[in-house]
């Protein structure tokens, strides 16, 4: 059979125009592909773990290292002497240097300097999770951004995407600097990445995480953020929370009472 | 024409050394490393498969418990006879079975030194009761057999033990 160019031409436009209609009458339909991929937004989620640091009681405990402790303890994380080698899960930073925003004029002096619990914030939309190669860290459907040990390659992709610092790397074995093993929780091993995991292990038990069970100030509150009712909600309704960087559109689940 | 005699025996010694293994076969008593004693959990009688599944293909049972624990959330693990168990390595197969008396003692034996279970997993978590001397049964003859031995050898085996061998696998 012989074709024209104009023939050609006429029918590949038409190809053309009819995939193209399929595309939107499936993105209309809510089920392109990019509709799959947003599961990360919160609306049809019954679960969304998430966690409120109240900033003034966490205060009123001078010195305290008691989530802290708990957290490593409970997770085998080592305790390194050289910093660069340094595993963190939960750990404390000064007020200034996780809230800058909120340094203008005098207006930081007063919580200048005082410890904020820092942690994986399990965003909505996790940057480590996007970058990882191998499915390694992923999000689950209750909202914890999960760590997958046996996979993780250690190529630190998810590091340099955290803006948050939540994630360490294991640069030597962790296991000889684990003061007492916790038998039931795995240790690492040299090579690969962990962080906070939002006691996965304790909600699968129905137990609230280690850290928020430690505070003896309950200023860690955690709960499930997609229930309106939740401790955590109630808590945001009725005073001032700020997240970490909220601007990068990374959603975090953790906020904080200043 | 008078080397006749040589190349006849030439070609007997031949004929002999290249059909030496057919003569000169393996047997159990003489050819097979002393087998590893594996210490049995005191108490359980009942793995969480039957045996003959567990010994051939326990590593497919713990990537799966791995995979549906980690990434699946499901800790649940229905056996075979309807008992449940938790999907836990440590918990489970350590709460009955000693990782030097049992795991290693066979991987050793049979030269597997590759699962990285150990690098993290507790090891220490065991609950099995270590180094007692009643915990140490001793294995029926050929009850470790891998099926994949000759013929000639389970068959020698079994009837020296007089029971039949471990299945194969399914
Ligand atoms: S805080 Fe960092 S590690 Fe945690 S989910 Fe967000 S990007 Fe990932
Ligand atoms: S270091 Fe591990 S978890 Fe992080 S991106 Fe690489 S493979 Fe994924």
């Amino acid at each position: 059979m012989k074709i024209t160019r104009k023939d050609f031409l006429r029918l590949s436009g038409l190809s053309f125009l009819a995939g193209g209609a399929m595309e939107a009458a499936r993105a209309i339909a809510g089920r392109s592909s990019a509709a799959t991929e947003s599961q990360s937004t919160p609306v049809a989620q019954s679960v969304r773990w998430g966690m409120v640091v109240d900033l003034r009681r966490c205060q009123k405990e001078k010195g305290c290292t008691a989530c802290t402790d708990a957290c490593d303890a409970a997770h085998n994380v080592p305790r390194l002497a050289d910093p660069q080698h340094q595993v963190n899960w939960i750990w404390t930073q000064p007020y200034e240097t996780v809230f800058p925003f909120i340094q203008n004029g005098y207006a930081e002096q007063s919580d200048a300097g005082i410890p904020v619990p820092l942690l994986c914030n399990h965003c909505a939309s996790p940057p480590c999770v996007h970058v990882c190669p191998t499915q390694a860290t992923w999000k689950r459907a209750d909202g914890i951004v999960m760590m997958d040990w046996h996979r993780c390659i250690g190529c630190r992709y998810c590091m340099a995407a955290c803006p948050y610092g939540s994630r360490s790397f294991n640069w030597v074995d962790p296991r000889p600097a684990i003061a007492h093993i916790n038998p039931d929780f795995p240790t690492r091993s040299k090579g690969v990445v962990e962080k906070c995991n939002f006691c996965e292990e304790r909600l699968a038990n129905g137990l609230k995480p280690s850290c928020v069970d430690a505070c003896p100030q309950k200023a860690l509150v955690f709960g499930n953020l997609a229930d309106p009712n939740s401790e955590p909600r109630q808590l945001l309704r009725q005073r001032f929370a700020v997240q970490r960087e909220p601007e990068l559109g990374t959603g975090p689940s953790v906020y904080y009472l200043v | 024409m008078r080397d006749r005699l040589w190349i006849a025996a030439g070609l007997v010694l031949f004929v002999a050394a290249i059909t030496a293994p057919f003569w000169y076969r393996p047997t159990p008593a003489r050819d097979l490393a002393k087998l590893p004693e594996l210490a049995l959990p005191a108490k359980q009688k009942q793995c969480v498969a039957p045996v003959s599944y567990m010994r051939a293909s326990h590593m497919v049972l713990l990537t799966d418990w791995r995979q549906q624990v980690v990434r699946e959330s499901e800790r649940k693990y229905v056996a075979f006879n309807g008992s449940v168990y938790q999907k836990s390595l440590t918990a489970t197969c350590l709460g009955c079975h000693n990782k030097e008396q049992f795991c290693d003692r066979c991987h050793t034996y049979a030269g597997v030194s590759g699962p990285y279970c150990w690098n993290c997993h507790n090891a220490s978590a065991s609950r099995a009761v270590a180094a007692s001397a009643d915990t140490t049964e001793p294995r029926p003859e050929g009850a470790h057999l891998a099926e994949n031995l000759p013929a000639h050898i389970l068959a020698e085996l079994a009837s020296r033990t007089n029971q039949s061998l471990p299945g194969s696998r399914p």
